[in-house]
């Protein structure tokens, strides 16, 4: 009897390896402008200084980020953008998914400009349209509340959420949605059971994208508040002209919650009904 | 039970903002009946603005909310607001440039600076606050101006016989020489980064010392000569200068010795520690010591909300107290003839000293930036930044880009239609010549 | 009763009266979105249009005119279109190869796939911010050559634009191919490994695997990351300015540039325009390059 191959397994585990390999040295470059923003942004002033730069968190001080957070506005502004995030989400869920999924599924001409007109608004850059669009939140008075950049969060985010949920819903198959229907279900139960469950990690990465997007938005925040401002309306253009210091601790404040919210989400991105690849 | 639990937290984030549906948090304490907004484009910085902040609050008996924002946010706020006539701030403060192409959207002042008539504002700033019309729109506020920053390190290499606080242009080219010959790199520093004010020193140091004017003789031979030395000049100067907004973080890291900027951005660099540094006058030419006056003004929009308590906050502005404490919190001077006290820290009374001096000496050109010129200010500027950037950077020849961009400047004062301004001769019509 | 039509064919006529199922047609489904939009984009738009062409009297051209003259035109132009054909088939490659990784289902994928997913949260000021710390010449690489003995590099030197390339193309790497990533990776949701494993019952290779199962099944995603991702790439300005300043323009840059710094509307709407244009123009390409077959 001859000895047992072990090729193969030794293969598998140099595969293995090569595998941990490559998703550390990906992780790496990832993550070590991050490391460097958090770590200069719990450093001292003196430190930043110097010339050549620690890399190593030696010289901490919470000075910058304590003082950033205590600047006029920085807590309410906080709150702004989370009611403004959030709102944006569920508005834009609420109009994108059905549109998604009227896209993806049922029959109508003019698919092709419909998707254009929806990247028509995103291609423009707004920044031209800036006084059109304070003049139409000023005439009809929603100037200066939540309410004016929740509604324009929601339309620069339809077209990403819109476009990826209809992606998402061609991938799933026609014959599943079609035998509930068979089995007795409505349309909308059918898409409630079936559909939505499958088709989750698109509507997760949909969700993700809207409200980074919103988070971290400063100029239309900019333009159409005065004094209930977002955070980056409220904090951005100060910290362009202030010390390196300031930037990065603002950078670091500004980064966490929406960290916090793709931590949230990520499950939803890769679960998935039936066959769960994690 | 993980899912149930991540479901719970999203729920709970989504209910906040249902509970809180409000139409928002106030950001600059102006909800309060009888606080005076007030837009600004000036104190930016997270620093600067606390410390005005508490000055406003110190100062005076009105409650002020405010509110800094950057150039292109506070021209969007004010042109939208007064085309929808619907008004909600209630104090503008700003730069000269940042007012002029707004001026139709603020309210007469003349009043109020009749009531200031005691503060005794210099002539040449009164003269300022039309923005060009024929009524005043703003009343001055405070003023800057730009001088040179010098880390005493670097004095080693000063040439022999020159003294800082007098020194020449030539002489300041062979400083800067010598100083990037001893320290293996250029240690000489300009703003001239996008946001950097670099093309101020152009307009209101280097041509008027030169060429004793600004414009007219924008493409003269004296004007060869200036832009040849700026070449020469930028030789010797860090090129890492493209991208210094601001000159206090390059100073304080140390990457550059010896720099030209705005008063405020340079009093960072020698706060902690202000007996390393001098501050010293800018050079003189063979025309004289070109310097230029940044003025900012206070004016009231159209309609603005709370007219008394605003035209009270700007009566409190003009008070010694005010002045004297923007002296000394941000390294602003004041516009009035309100005599500085004996007991400023050290960065700030370096800077003040220098100022005087630059602004006495005896063949001081006083400059001023394009006045009356509206929007095109800023394309006035573009020519001169062009003009360094073909130069200095991309090595053309002096002579050719000059032309070429006298040409430019004539259109946009062809254009403009406006009399010329110091250092120009007075005419009716300004035109390069 | 009708024939079930399983047509989503965009030729398909007379949609309303064609409905073989009960339930809203797709106009009553989209037409939310319709409305919003118009409601709250029509006017500006126009108004932003119009911003390009209307002078004092009238009608006028002197807008694009001085756009087109301006120095620093087409040099914007060539950097823009430059960064997109080198940037976004890096990207691409990059995000499946890393979304691959995580379907190989290593150890810590769940660490490895915040961690990618990260830069999504950074917002392109905070990115150029990052970056600019990194490779400024008393930055975070010149420490690390320093510190290994090596003399530092002026790496964001003004005259040096193959090193200015790239450095904004790596710096946009790092913040943009976690969009790309995280597309990609809800679309893999939906493929069902079966397939792979019968393609390799069947002798493939995993090149094969890749070219002939996953992508094509991928495609709709794709399109739409494609899609998404070019546009937003022509968006991207802040972190080109940050790294770069002046030295290296680019058509936003030049529009925020023209708008606020130099107070000229018109010219910036202009510039607007051929952003537009141009991202319109590659988005028609890829829905009719790319278009999924409605075959199942």
């Amino acid at each position: 009897m001859t000895a047992p191959d072990r090729a193969p397994l030794r293969r598998h585990r140099r595969n293995r390896v090569l595998l941990q390999v490559a998703c550390v040295a990906v992780t790496a470059f990832m993550a070590v402008p991050l490391y460097l923003i958090t770590l200069a942004a719990v450093s001292s002033r003196a430190s930043l200084n110097a010339f050549p730069l620690s890399f190593l968190p030696t010289d901490l001080s919470l000075e910058t980020l304590g003082a950033f957070l205590s600047s006029t506005g920085v807590v309410p502004s906080f709150g702004n953008s989370l009611i403004v995030g959030l709102w944006t989400l569920v508005l834009s869920l609420l109009i994108g998914v059905p549109a998604a999924y009227g896209l993806a599924r049922t029959p109508f001409a003019g698919k092709e400009p419909y998707q254009l007109f929806l990247l028509f608004t995103r291609a423009l850059p707004i920044v031209v349209l800036s006084v059109p669009l304070a003049q139409l939140f000023l005439t009809t008075g929603l100037y200066d509340t939540t309410y004016a950049v929740i509604l324009l969060h929601t339309a620069l985010s339809l077209p990403t959420t819109i476009l990826i949920c209809a992606s998402v819903f061609l991938a799933v198959p026609v014959d599943v949605e079609e035998a509930a229907r068979v089995f007795g279900c409505t349309q909308a139960q059918a898409f409630r059971q079936v559909v939505a469950p499958m088709a989750l990690p698109g509507i997760a990465a949909a969700a993700i994208f809207t409200f980074v997007q919103s988070w971290n938005e400063v100029l239309a925040a900019s333009i159409l508040t005065l004094n209930r401002r977002t955070l980056p309306a409220q904090v951005l253009s100060s910290l362009g002209d202030s010390p390196l210091a300031y930037r990065f601790a603002g950078g670091f404040a500004l980064v966490l919650p929406a960290l916090l919210f793709i931590a949230l989400m990520r499950r939803y991105l890769t679960n998935m009904w039936g066959s769960t690849i994690r | 039970m993980r899912p149930v639990t991540r479901r719970a937290v999203l729920g709970g984030l989504l209910a906040t903002p249902l509970l809180a549906a409000c139409a928002g948090f106030d950001t600059s304490g102006a909800a309060a009946p009888g606080t005076v907004g007030f837009l600004s484009t000036q104190f930016t910085p997270v620093e600067e603005r606390q410390r005005f902040e508490k000055v406003l609050r110190s100062q005076l008996p009105v409650p002020v909310a405010y509110n800094p924002v950057e150039g292109g946010v506070f021209t969007t706020t004010i042109k939208s607001q007064a085309q929808a006539r619907n008004v909600r701030t209630a104090l503008i403060g700003g730069l000269y440039n940042d007012l002029a192409p707004l001026a139709d959207a603020f309210d007469d002042v003349g009043g109020i600076l009749g009531q200031l008539s005691g503060a005794g504002y210099p002539d040449e700033i009164l003269k300022l606050t039309t923005l060009g019309g024929s009524t005043p729109k703003f009343v001055p506020w405070m003023q800057a101006t730009y001088i040179v920053a010098v880390n005493k390190q670097a004095l080693q290499w000063l040439p022999a016989g020159a003294d800082v606080r007098e020194l020449t242009y030539d002489q300041y080219l062979a400083w800067a020489r010598a100083a990037q010959a001893a320290a293996g790199r250029p240690v000489f520093g300009i703003p001239a980064g996008p946001k950097g004010l670099f093309y101020r020193f152009t307009q209101g140091y280097l041509l008027p010392s030169f060429t004793g004017g600004q414009v007219t003789t924008f493409r003269g031979a004296d004007a060869e000569a200036a832009w040849t030395y700026m070449a020469d000049l930028w030789a010797a100067t860090a090129p890492a200068s493209t991208n210094y907004e601001y000159m206090q973080e390059p100073l304080a890291r140390g990457e550059v010795l010896v720099a030209w900027d705005h008063v405020a951005r340079l009093v960072g660099a020698a706060k902690d520690k202000p007996d390393d540094w001098l501050m010293v006058p800018a050079p003189r030419g063979p025309k004289g010591r070109g310097y230029m006056l940044v003025l900012a003004g206070l004016a009231l929009p159209k309609g603005g909300l709370e007219r008394p308590a605003a035209e009270q906050v700007i009566r409190g502005i003009a008070g010694a107290g005010m002045q004297v404490e923007t002296l000394r919190q941000n390294a602003f001077f004041p516009v009035t003839s309100v005599p500085l006290p004996p007991d400023l820290p050290g960065a700030i009374a370096g800077e003040a000293a220098a100022v005087k001096a630059q602004a006495e000496s005896r063949d001081a050109i006083l400059s001023l930036p394009p006045v009356g010129l509206g929007s095109r200010d800023a394309q006035v500027g573009q020519v001169f930044k062009d003009c360094f950037r073909a130069i200095c950077l991309n090595r053309r020849p002096v002579r050719q880009v000059l032309d070429e961009q006298a040409e430019r400047l004539s259109a946009l004062l062809a254009d403009a239609k406006v009399p010329c301004w110091s250092p120009d001769p007075a005419a009716p019509v300004c035109a390069v010549a | 009763m009708a024939a079930p039509t399983l047509d989503r064919d965009t030729e398909a006529p007379a949609r309303r009266t064609r409905r073989a199922r009960k339930g809203p047609s797709g106009l009553l489904l989209i037409a939310p979105s319709l409305v919003f939009m118009a409601l709250l984009f029509g006017w500006p738009m126009v108004q932003g249009v119009l911003l390009a062409f209307r002078g004092d009297q009238g009608f006028t051209l002197e807008f694009v005119q001085r756009m087109v003259t301006d120095a620093n035109f087409w040099p914007a132009v060539r950097n823009t279109l430059l960064l997109i054909v080198v940037l976004i088939p890096v990207q691409f490659a990059f995000a499946i190869a890393m979304a691959l990784l995580l379907r190989a289902k290593p150890r810590l994928a769940n660490v490895y796939f915040f961690v990618w997913a990260i830069p999504l949260a950074v917002s392109d000021l905070a990115a150029g911010l990052v970056w600019l710390a990194v490779l400024t010449d008393r930055g975070y690489l010149n420490s690390l050559l320093v510190g290994v003995g090596l003399p530092p590099v002026a790496w964001l030197a003004f005259d040096n634009w193959t090193s200015l390339f790239l450095a904004v193309l790596i710096a946009e790497l790092w913040r943009a191919t976690s969009l790309v990533l995280v597309i990609v990776v809800a679309g893999l949701q939906g493929i069902p490994r079966d397939y792979e494993e019968a393609a390799a019952v069947f002798g493939a290779s995993p090149w094969q695997r890749l070219w002939k199962v996953i992508l094509p099944l991928l495609r709709p995603s794709l399109q739409v990351a494609l899609i998404l991702r070019t546009i937003l790439a022509f968006q991207t300005f802040a972190v080109a300015r940050a790294l770069t300043g002046d030295n290296f323009p680019v058509l936003v840059g030049e529009t925020y540039r023209w708008y606020v710094t130099l107070q000229n509307p018109g010219v910036a709407a202009a510039l607007a325009l051929v952003v537009l244009v141009l991202s319109m123009v590659t988005s028609v390409v890829y829905l009719r390059t790319l278009r999924s077959e409605e075959v199942r």
